[in-house]
């Protein structure tokens, strides 16, 4: 892969930066944040890059300035010129605020626009109409359905290459963050609420996605796999998944929204109608409570004992 | 009776907690066997337990804050072990239900029973001697918030044997948080043991702004204070507004899982949003509560130990008071992935990246004043270059997540996880141990052992950036925090480092107990007989080391910053000061009694006894309202037998 060593190198500059030495060239790979797949999570980098940049422009100095002020003036340096009398200008006053403050105005200009063009929920421009994709976090998986096409999948998030992904994003359980790192942006999943968030993958690949915010004890394994395929392949794969698997109706909701650890990616053959909107309005059974640690609640008393 | 507390709570059969709390339990026991053979007692009660000196207030809280770094870095590296083992088909040793509530306890810990005290152990310690003024304004209210402290610190760790932790993270967000997902005493644990012990920090609060605000040696007008002083007093603002806001938020959490209501719940109406914001006006000036009194130590350090006066007292001071006011406006940056939209994300990242022009002007005036100064390396002056290098670093990447687009890809990643450590060890806790290895000949009469100081010092700041640097590679890799099981084997290298590098910490932590243990042995050869070791500045330098209860037989007059610096220019005060009768504050069991209650109310309120719990908030309010009523909370003591007591001195 070619890319491999411009990637690389942008790890070594992150190794200067942060100082940390030869270590982290060991595992030099790009992966994560820095693989990105898609035009989110690119200008995402190159945002983080950028600010990187400015900011690094003040850092170094003063880290270079703090280690030799400190090794010329120490007490033992008989070159050092000293003026150990209160010395207050006010021309290194202005500097000192400036500075900063200059910083912070172009970095808060980035923010500004940046905030604005990677706003999680703006539309992102494609040749084709974008997929809606319905996402819910559940008790330690991943349940996406695909209300156009009346398929859902479970820990497996099959999408078209080049076209963009328009995802609605909620919680049957406690709050998790949906994330796809080599896409970009990750919003928060969080019961009775939605979340918006538009992603599109470049070229058909696979990519880890995961919860970034704690959920319990399934948390760790709570990932799940985005394919994305070529289009053509895509137009297919609804007539697979129709083909085999069962159907999430109440009764497979029900079953599904129990709480379960490493759950492998699945297929529904059908969903039940309005069951993303029916999971947001608490109107289908929800999860079963999670009673792990439940040991220490007082014995249940039954009546006449 | 019992509430929810049976034999069951008792978890024999899981040797971890069990071997831990009984080890614990040991080490408490053979603490107590060991005072009451020698017959310590007497002296404990009467010295420490019962003071409401300043100065031993001070010091109580930094050997709580310290005895609780060992049992939240225990925690510690429970976590990196696990991590760097449990890769790919391994499982490690520590299955879900112990890692999270390891990591749940590490946090709480670490930010309320470890940096807390620390920090205002020092601004006890420190910040009236710097006033020259003999005590706090409430000395018993301090010994009160002392000990309810001290009471959160002992609940929590009662966790480990009766019942277990909260397994939803430090921040216990509902509604993970709620009774429906965590129906058992642990998110209980942690509700109660931080209602007290936020009662203890905001009673804190409350005597520092009162003290710094009202009692001030004669002449110290506001600009004359030290810059120590000017960050105790924002910090103990922020104590004051943000404080009520937690515990009004534990509230309403409390009142959803006892009373069945529904403030943050999925259902009936409830908003997890409301938590989440609250907690964080509360959680992000805790951040500035925690860091500007290290900045404050960082100036009177480098200064101290330049040799020069600070550079930009007053640009220092509009910095630390622009601080505290901005840290109120920039909440929501914990959470630009909650869904907000562009123009809300984009304000608030500004207003975040704003607070680094404040903090880059200390640093710069940090720079100048080490510029053209004679700079000794004594141990707080390394971990105050350390800082600067350091805190750099951590605020680069601080602002760097303050870019709402970067914080969607690095949000509760492991980059996150390096960045607060970054500025909590390199600045909140590398400023403490300067200020402990600074003010310890003050407190104690001889200085600490360099030597040692010097090598925990750099067991630190490597063991640091060999336990940080890699995790902020590896949120860049997409590592997200809290994981129990690591799925990708690439990661697997990095956390190894990781692991190192904590291993080095535990090096830089033994040092320090060691070099605690060397010098006591070796007092006698380091005494300061002059009171002011270090060539210092400030009014705490002026009396002798240790001071005596009052601080100053006769309050220094000041008559510019620096005071006394300035005095030694002019040469010393007259050698037979005009003595007057002074007023000292009596001791009071109040704080360790009603600690006690609150202990009972405490324990009882996570295990529903409901008869107990008002017992003991019935018996702790009693206690606060006879010590309330007291008259006789004075001693005098003559101006003759002040003399005497300065001429056996």
């Amino acid at each position: 892969m070619k890319r491999t060593g411009l990637l690389c190198g942008l790890r070594r500059s992150r190794v200067l930066r942060a100082a940390a030495g030869t270590t982290l060239l060991a595992s030099c790979k790009p992966a994560g944040v820095l693989d990105p797949q898609g035009p989110v999570a690119s200008a995402e980098r190159l945002l983080l890059i950028n600010s990187t940049a400015i900011m690094l422009v003040v850092v170094i100095p003063v880290i270079m300035a703090t280690l030799v002020f400190a090794w010329w003036y120490r007490s033992s340096n008989a070159h050092a010129a000293r003026s150990l009398v209160e010395s207050y200008e006010e021309r290194v006053e202005f500097v000192v605020w400036s500075i900063p403050a200059l910083t912070v105005i172009l970095l808060g200009g980035v923010i500004w626009i940046g905030s604005h063009r990677l706003d999680p929920r703006a539309a992102i421009p494609g040749k084709s109409d974008p997929l809606r994709v319905d996402v819910v976090a559940l008790d330690w998986k991943w349940l996406f359905i695909y209300p156009d096409r009346g398929v859902a999948a479970v820990n497996q998030l099959v999408i078209p290459a080049g076209t963009p992904v328009e995802f609605r994003v909620t919680s049957a359980t406690v709050m998790n963050s949906f994330f796809v790192p080599q896409l970009g942006s990750q919003i928060y999943a969080m019961g009775g609420m939605t979340t918006h968030l538009s992603l599109l993958a470049d070229r058909p690949g696979e990519f880890p996605g995961l919860s970034a915010n704690f959920s319990g004890d399934g948390f760790s394994e709570m990932r799940f796999v985005v394919r994305s395929v070529p289009a053509d392949e895509f137009t297919a794969w609804p007539e697979q998944v129709r083909g085999a698997g069962s159907a999430l109706d109440d009764a497979g909701y029900d079953q599904l929204s129990k709480p379960s650890k490493a759950v492998p990616p699945t297929t529904y053959r059908s969903v039940s109608p309005k069951l993303f909107d029916r999971i947001l309005e608490q109107t289908i059974a929800g999860p079963a409570k999670a009673d792990i640690g439940a040991r220490w609640h007082p014995p249940v008393h039954r009546a006449g004992g | 009776m019992l509430g929810r507390l049976t034999w069951a709570a008792i978890p024999i059969n899981e040797p971890l907690p069990i071997i831990s709390g009984a080890a614990v339990g040991l080490f408490v026991l053979a603490v107590l066997i060991t005072i009451t053979v020698k017959g310590w007692w007497p002296y404990l009660w009467r010295e420490w337990l019962t003071s409401v000196d300043h100065k031993r207030i001070g010091i109580m809280y930094i050997v709580l804050g310290l005895v609780m770094l060992l049992r939240g870095f225990s925690d510690a590296i429970m976590m990196r072990t696990q991590q760097a083992i449990a890769v790919g088909t391994a499982q490690g040793y520590l299955p879900p239900e112990h890692y999270d509530q390891v990591f749940s306890a590490h946090g709480t810990i670490m930010i309320f029973f470890v940096a807390m005290p620390l920090v205002i152990g020092l601004m006890n310690f420190a910040v009236p001697l710097q006033l020259g003024v003999r005590d706090v304004a409430f000395p018993v209210l301090n010994s009160i918030s002392l000990w309810l402290t001290a009471t959160g610190a002992l609940l929590i760790n009662a966790s480990l044997v009766i019942g277990n932790f909260a397994r939803t993270g430090w921040m216990a967000y509902p509604p993970l948080s709620e009774l429906a997902f965590s129906p058992d005493v642990g998110v209980d644990y942690y509700l109660w043991s931080l209602q007290i012990s936020g009662v203890g920090s905001l009673l804190t609060g409350i005597n520092f702004v009162t003290t710094i605000l009202k009692l001030r040696a004669p002449g110290m007008t506001y600009f004359r204070m030290p810059v120590f002083c000017w960050t105790a007093l924002a910090s103990s603002l922020l104590i004051v507004a943000a404080f009520p806001i937690l515990t009004a938020t534990f509230i309403m959490l409390l009142l959803d899982r006892h009373l069945g209501m529904h403030f943050f719940t999925n259902d009936a109406g409830g908003n997890q949003m409301m938590y989440v914001n609250l907690f964080w006006a509360w959680g992000h000036p805790e951040v500035y509560i925690l860091i500007l009194p290290a900045f404050g130590i960082y100036s009177e350090v480098v200064a101290t130990f330049s040799g020069k006066a600070l550079f930009s007292y007053r640009s220092m001071v509009w910095a630390t008071l622009g601080i505290c006011i901005l840290s109120f406006m920039v909440w929501l940056h914990h959470f630009f992935t909650m869904g907000a939209g562009a123009d809300v994300n984009a304000f608030f990242g500004i207003m975040s990246s704003v607070i680094a022009v404040p903090t880059g002007v200390k640093v710069f005036n940090w720079l100048f004043t080490m510029f053209r100064g004679r700079i000794v390396f004594k141990t707080p002056m390394l971990f105050a270059v350390g800082f600067i290098v350091t805190f750099a670093i951590g605020g680069l990447t601080g602002v760097l997540l303050a870019v709402p687009p970067v914080d969607f890809v690095l949000h509760n990643s492991t980059f996150l996880v390096a960045h607060f450590h970054n500025v909590i060890i390199g600045g909140v806790l590398f400023g403490v141990l300067a200020g402990i290895n600074y003010w310890f000949p003050k407190a104690f009469g001889f200085t600490l052992d360099e030597r040692l100081g010097r090598a925990s010092f750099w067991c630190w700041l490597i063991g640091f950036y060999l336990a940080f640097m890699p995790l902020y590679a590896l949120g860049l890799m997409g590592m997200t925090r809290r994981l129990e099981h690591i799925p990708d084997p690439s990661w697997q290298p990095l956390l190894l480092v990781a692991e190192a590098g904590a291993i080095v910490i535990l090096c830089a932590i033994l040092c320090q107990i060691a070099q605690l243990y060397v010098s006591i042995r070796t007092r006698e050869q380091r005494r300061d007989l002059t009171g002011d070791p270090w060539n210092g500045r400030t009014l705490e330098w002026s009396t002798s080391s240790p001071p005596p209860d009052y601080n100053f037989a006769v309050l220094p007059r000041v008559d510019s910053i620096d005071a006394f610096w300035h005095l030694k220019l002019a040469g010393r005060p007259p050698a037979a000061p005009a003595y007057e009768a002074i007023e000292m504050p009596r001791n009071s069991p109040a704080g360790f009694v009603t600690a006690f209650f609150a202990v009972v109310m405490g324990f009882s309120l996570i295990w529903q006894i409901w008869w107990l719990a008002i017992l003991g908030f019935a018996a702790a309010a009693t206690v606060v309202l006879i010590a309330g009523w007291s008259i006789e909370r004075e001693h005098e003591i003559s101006a003759a037998e002040l003399a005497r007591m300065e001429r056996v001195r």
